[in-house]
């Protein structure tokens, strides 16, 4: 027969490809997610007031718990069109791993949604008052971390996906599994800022990274295929 | 005619049974298709025949029974039987804000290969000339052709039509019906459901009531 073959590499960039085009002509879903992270950083000093020192003691947690919630916030949306479109049931019967393939999605959502979020919190935090040895940890743990939010959650929302009003199950779901990433990546932080020793907790948040990033599209592919029968 | 397709295929169903909420849908379901045949599901709304598809698909697990294809049970074969078979639900699995070209690549991208390119295939369902208009500014008529121009594409032996003729005008259910017609004559499967007359080679057809 003469058929081109594809193979699961190309499927991959494909699927990464076309989420970003999506995104890119649709980019409300984008800008959502960050402008909630910037509000609720900026949000914080009209509510605990002007106390620099404060600021900068609690700077750490409102970074960190609102780069939670916002990506919290955004992944809900990761399956929801495609599972509307159908698009969804044509990836579970595709020739390729349905493994491989949603982590393409959820690489580019991540890409999407985590990225910009990293590109703008040093700024915040320095708004905050964070010392510069806490702002490049910070750095390094978002980076380290919100893949492994981003893992985590989809799975959740895999899970959720066909359900109507799934939001409140699917942060029920997913908050308790997103805690131990908060500890270490606040930890890390706020070692540095202390003048610690913050190798501890990175190893700790690489592990979780290499386990997610493993585990979760296994996970996720299952979980799909339960949604979608 | 030489054989189109690798070798001649077979898709048979032993004892099937399902289940939706508390209600049975089917039990005790056996038929076969081998290439070359058009099996046409009957029966009232509700009756089970969306979920036979999704079953016949890959989509479902079934609660009881076994589906086989060249002999071997699917859910054994996983990607090597989905390689082979095209589904067409009730969404057209078209990305909007994507270009009609666009959208056949990402299909081919997700398959295992393309048989025919995508101008041709677009030409095949009277889309030429649409290759770069994204598919929201489509007509729901058109959607549902450049869906069937999946199918051509990819050229499956095996196509899992849900209602392929909803939102077709009469012209796009004549060449549906022939490309349906070409396929089963090259040793195409075919399982489908339609509330229209099929109007194919009576030859082709095996009537499933359920």
């Amino acid at each position: 027969m003469a058929k081109t073959r594809v193979s699961t590499r190309k499927a991959f960039s494909v699927i990464i490809w076309r989420d970003l085009m999506l995104s890119i002509r649709h980019p409300s879903e984008i800008i959502n997610p960050l402008l909630f992270f910037i509000m609720v950083i900026i949000l914080y000093p009209f509510a605990v007031g002007s106390d620099a020192k404060l600021l900068m003691e609690i700077s750490t947690g409102v970074v960190w718990v609102a780069a939670l919630l916002a990506s919290m916030l955004s992944l809900d949306s990761i399956f929801k069109e495609d599972f509307a479109d159908g698009t969804l049931e044509e990836m579970i019967l595709s020739a390729h791993p349905t493994s491989i393939l949603v982590l393409a999605k959820v690489f580019a959502h991540w890409l999407l949604t985590a990225l910009p979020l990293i590109i703008l919190a040093p700024i915040l935090a320095v708004m905050l008052g964070m010392h510069d040895d806490g702002i490049v940890v910070l750095l390094l743990t978002l980076l380290i971390g919100t893949p492994v939010l981003s893992l985590i959650g989809a799975i959740g929302v895999a899970l959720t996906v066909s359900l109507r009003g799934g939001g409140v199950i699917l942060s029920l779901l997913i908050l308790p599994l997103y805690i131990p990433v908060l500890i270490f990546g606040s930890g890390a932080v706020n070692n540095a800022i202390l003048g610690l020793d913050v190798q501890g907790q990175i190893y700790m948040l690489a592990a979780l990274f290499v386990l997610a990033l493993f585990f979760a599209p296994l996970a996720i592919a299952a979980a799909l295929k339960i949604s979608l029968s | 005619m030489t054989q189109h397709y690798n070798k001649k295929n077979i898709l048979q169903v032993k004892s099937l049974a399902c289940q939706r909420g508390e209600k049975l849908l089917f039990s005790n379901l056996s038929f076969a298709v081998a290439s070359g045949e058009l099996l046409l599901l009957e029966g009232k709304n509700g009756a089970g025949k969306t979920t036979l598809l999704r079953l016949l698909s890959g989509l479902r697990r079934s609660d009881e029974g076994e589906i086989f294809w060249n002999n071997q049970e699917i859910s054994e074969l996983d990607f090597d039987f989905y390689q082979d078979v095209s589904f067409l639900g009730h969404h057209n699995a078209l990305k909007l804000e994507l270009t009609a070209q666009e959208n056949l690549e990402v299909s081919i991208a997700l398959s295992a290969g393309s048989e025919i390119s995508i101008e041709k295939a677009l030409a095949d369902v009277k889309l030429a000339g649409y290759e770069h208009e994204l598919v929201k500014s489509f007509s729901a008529g058109m959607k549902r052709r450049l869906a069937i121009a999946k199918l051509l594409v990819l050229d499956t032996p095996l196509w899992v039509l849900d209602e392929p003729f909803t939102s077709v005008d009469v012209k796009g259910i004549a060449l549906i019906e022939k490309f349906i017609n070409e396929h089963l004559q090259k040793g195409g499967l075919v399982v489908m459901t339609s509330h229209h007359e099929v109007n194919i080679e009576k030859k082709y057809i095996t009537n499933l009531r359920l």
